[in-house]
């Protein structure tokens, strides 16, 4: 049941990059200089669900969009520094008023059956995803397009009524497909979207529901053919299984849980057959007040509560110490991260003091603290299935009551969850966490416009200069005012709470040590998956192609 | 009784109708859409967007109207499209013929299922005969307290031990799914040892909790039937105590397991969620657990449907059943 709704969560990620982060501690065997990079071998991976489509603008599942990150390539991509790099793109001109971007695609790039890649191919994807019949959740970047253009071979423009910082980072992977293939054709009902050709490192062989997903390398490949020569996915939906696997030889790569990366794979046979790494993924998870709950409006109350609890204690205790406080909506070691925003250590005589102020006493001395004659209680909303967020709250629920504040705690179904209490604003706190990829426009979450029912503002933030900043940082290319305005909203979150920002996780994955060539940045280990080789007197599988 | 038949074949129809109706009504009033998955808590997404997709599905439409038109189809034996992102015909997704017969849903959990059910019978019943025959002897407190430990051992708990102990520190067994990564280089014999070596420890969990349930059942039908005065007139007559117990006791010991097999067929194409989770086995009951996850109403529909029909087809077949074993019955 756990891994489901990982699954669900994991739907609000950015579809942008392969689901890989980036790397920061890496333990186990360095790469030796005498090995030389050679063609071969397999790689082993678990997918704990099944891939639906894979075909990107319509996938929602991470599943899907992991098997289809290998097929599939965008015009740009993000560099291991998170800039944006060209991909399929040569290169590309923004206009000095950020209306118009033109796109210099690369020539000579094939699609797996032979045919050249061209603009013809953006511009049939364009259309695709904004087409009415296409049921695909990412058509609303591509509607703010107000005008796109095949200029030759080569070249492809697109022009819109605003300048749109995120604009560009959208021409990505999910608006590339093949016009000579399915032009004219329903792709919904497509025989394309279960044997799809594209133009990325892999192809794929042989897709059997429910059990696995084979994959060749694309020996064409416009970055040079990759020396893996098959990436296998394995469909093994229990993680604890799937260690096991892992153990005993049947996986070559996984994602660990914070207690498999302390614990279970602290021994001599991991040191000497796999190799661990550890990176923050962008995302966080955040405790969020109903800021339309008249005891939450003030803000001294949400300061009181951000200073009886200690976020150390947290990631110590629930992610055995992999992962960070948060201090902000961005991860740390991106460049819009501010490190100097106003901090909550704990400290229960601040939190008692300020709760003083905002009127809160225990008046008839039961414990639990109160005003008007109603005593300080409310509950804490989060999903049913999340271990991290439950031990989470338990942690709060404790560290609450020390300060007379006397918390519940109920666990809910996701789509109830959802339709029942978040859309309603049935909740006085919930917490959740958001996955948003590296683009730093929270426009979304933040902007006071955003409240309505169904939209993501829904503890109903609202600060005129935060709307103002993030219209701001949207409607700028320059990195450098971009960086101010994202630095000033971090300032005055920080200092407003509307969310107690708790941590951000680490991404912990494990491959095994045969594989080399692996280097760790920020953005994870996937990006140079087509660099990564096994010396071949390591390699275990023999691809007859 | 020919008379008889028809009449309970014409009472299954409506039956069958309002069955569909309730669980077409109740899953639709469970929070969620099938939407939910692309749209929920994706700041990408625009309320027009959200309509589009809503319109898509045909879930603007009010829910008899749904149920109209799901009905309409159904009855020339189609259920529809399914509602994830796929968008695949649901009986493509359980009877899949793009795979071979081996390994479609339905096969896997149909196979698992019977298998398991012989066991559990071929294990069940001599020990319930046993146990009933030398009751408070040593072998049924024995065999009574392992049946009561194995009910209550949790299966997944079990599974993942039995995981650990043949497929890692012995490495006599796979770990997961159903068949090896080198399957298709094996040879014939090859690859019928493989599914079998993955067959071994899903079929043997799944068993296990059944005989403790099934003996305890055999026990008592079978103590019941031996205080029975006929049993005391063939002791009587002079039989062998072998005669006694199997000519006529078990006989008439085994009329109510006629029932439990009947209601049993409809668990033959119920996968168990939790060891096909555990072992990464493609069945039913994954299918069937993301389905009603992920509010895919015509797949959830479809394997409810399925569901069922196979049940009043197990109730009929235990009726007959009956009909045949017990003379009673058939005077009435």
């Amino acid at each position: 049941m756990k891994r489901v709704i990982v699954t669900f969560l994991l739907l609000s990620v950015i579809v942008f990059t392969n689901n890989e982060g980036m790397a920061a501690e890496t333990s186990g065997m360095a790469s030796g200089a005498l090995e030389q990079p050679a063609y071969g071998d397999a790689i082993v991976a678990a997918l704990s669900g099944n891939p639906s489509v894979l075909i990107p603008m319509l996938a929602g599942d991470s599943a899907s969009h992991d098997v289809a990150g290998l097929i599939f390539n965008g015009l740009v991509k993000y560099d291991t520094d998170l800039s944006v790099t060209g991909d399929l793109a040569e290169s590309w001109e923004i206009s000095p008023d950020g209306l118009v971007i033109t796109f210099h695609l690369k020539k000579g790039i094939k699609w797996t059956d032979g045919v050249e890649f061209t603009a013809d191919d953006v511009m049939f994807g364009y259309k695709t995803i904004i087409d009415e019949k296409t049921a695909t959740p990412y058509k609303g970047d591509y509607l703010q397009v107000k005008k796109a253009e095949v200029l030759d071979r080569y070249t492809f423009r697109v022009a819109y009524d605003k300048p749109f910082a995120p604009a560009l980072t959208t021409w990505g992977s999910l608006v590339v497909l093949p016009k000579h293939l399915l032009e004219g054709k329903d792709i919904t009902k497509s025989k394309f979207a279960r044997n799809p050709v594209g133009m990325g490192p892999y192809k794929l062989k042989k897709w059997a529901a429910g059990q696995e997903v084979v994959l060749d390398s694309n020996r064409d490949y416009f970055e040079g053919r990759p020396f893996i020569d098959r990436y296998i996915y394995r469909i093994i939906p229990d993680p604890a299984t799937q260690f096991i696997e892992l153990r005993a030889g049947g996986l070559d790569r996984m994602g660990l849980t914070p207690i498999q990366y302390k614990k279970q794979t602290d021994n001599e046979f991991f040191r000497k057959n796999f190799r661990k790494f550890r990176y923050p993924v962008p995302s966080y998870t955040y405790m969020g007040f109903n800021l339309r709950h008249p005891w939450f409006k003030d803000k001294r109350v949400r300061q009181a509560i951000a200073y009886a609890i200690d976020k150390e204690e947290i990631v110590d205790v629930v992610l055995f110490g992999l992962g960070r406080p948060a201090t902000g909506p961005y991860v740390p070691g991106t460049w819009y991260y501010n490190p100097d925003v106003r901090q909550y250590e704990y400290d229960i005589n601040k939190a008692q003091r300020l709760l003083k102020e905002a009127g809160w006493s225990d008046t008839d001395n039961n414990g639990i603290l109160d005003k008007d004659g109603k005593p300080f209680e409310f509950t804490i909303l989060t999903n049913m299935g999340n271990n991290l967020r439950k031990n989470t709250a338990t942690i709060i629920q404790w560290r609450l009551r020390k300060i007379g504040i006397n918390v519940r705690i109920r666990l809910l179904e996701w789509s109830a969850f959802i339709n029942e209490f978040i859309d309603k604003r049935r909740f006085e706190m919930v917490i959740l966490g958001w996955s948003l990829g590296f683009e730093p426009d929270q426009y979304d979450i933040w902007h006071s416009s955003k409240t309505g029912e169904k939209e993501f503002n829904f503890v109903s933030y609202s600060n005129p200069d935060v709307d103002e900043l993030l219209e701001k940082g949207r409607r700028t290319f320059d990195i450098e005012k971009r960086k101010k305005a994202y630095y000033r909203i971090q300032e005055i979150l920080a200092d407003e709470l509307p969310y107690i920002f708790l941590y951000v996780p680490d991404a912990t994955p494990v491959v095994h040590s045969r594989f080399k060539g692996i280097k760790p940045t920020t953005i994870g280990i996937g990006y140079n998956l087509h660099e990564w080789y096994v010396p071949k007197n390591l390699q275990r599988y023999s691809i007859k192609p | 009784m020919t008379i008889y038949l028809l009449k309970r074949f014409l009472e299954m129809i409506p039956t069958f109708f309002g069955i569909t109706l309730l669980s077409f009504f109740i899953i639709h009033l469970a929070p969620g859409k099938p939407t939910d998955l692309l749209s929920e808590m994706n700041p990408k997404i625009t309320p027009e967007a959200r309509e589009k997709l809503e319109q898509l599905y045909g879930l603007d439409k009010p829910i008899a109207v749904q149920y109209g038109m799901w009905l309409k189809r159904v009855v020339k034996l189609d259920f529809g499209e399914s509602f994830s992102t796929d968008r695949r015909p649901v009986m493509e997704k359980i009877w899949d013929p793009e795979q071979p017969l081996l390994d479609r849903r339905l096969f896997v959990t149909f196979s698992i299922n019977v298998l398991s059910m012989l066991i559990i019978f071929l294990i069940a019943i001599p020990i319930g005969i046993s146990s009933a025959t030398h009751r408070y002897s040593l072998f049924d407190k024995i065999t009574t307290t392992s049946v009561f430990i194995g009910f209550a051992t949790p299966g997944f708990w079990l599974a993942l031990l039995l995981i650990m102990l043949f497929g890692l520190h012995l490495d006599w067994l796979p770990i997961s799914q159903l068949k090896s990564m080198d399957y298709d280089s094996l040879s014939m014999s090859g690859k019928i040892w493989d599914r079998t070596r993955h067959l071994i420890l899903p079929v043997f969990v799944s068993s296990f909790g059944g005989i403790a349930g099934l003996s305890r059942y055999m026990r008592s039908s079978m103590l019941e039937v031996i205080r029975q005065d006929y049993i005391t007139t063939a002791r009587a007559k002079g039989l062998p105590e072998t005669k006694v117990i199997y000519k006529h006791g078990l006989r008439n010991a085994l009329l109510p397991i006629i029932t439990l097999l009947g209601l049993s067929v409809p668990g033959l194409i119920g996968g168990s969620v939790i060891f096909e989770q555990i072992f990464g086995i493609p069945g039913m009951g994954a299918l069937f657990y993301m389905s009603v996850m992920m509010r895919d109403y015509p797949l959830v529909m479809a394997i409810l449907t399925i569901g069922a029909i196979l049940t009043l087809i197990g109730n009929l077949l235990a009726d007959i059943g009956y009909m045949f074993a017990d003379p009673r019955i058939r005077v009435k």
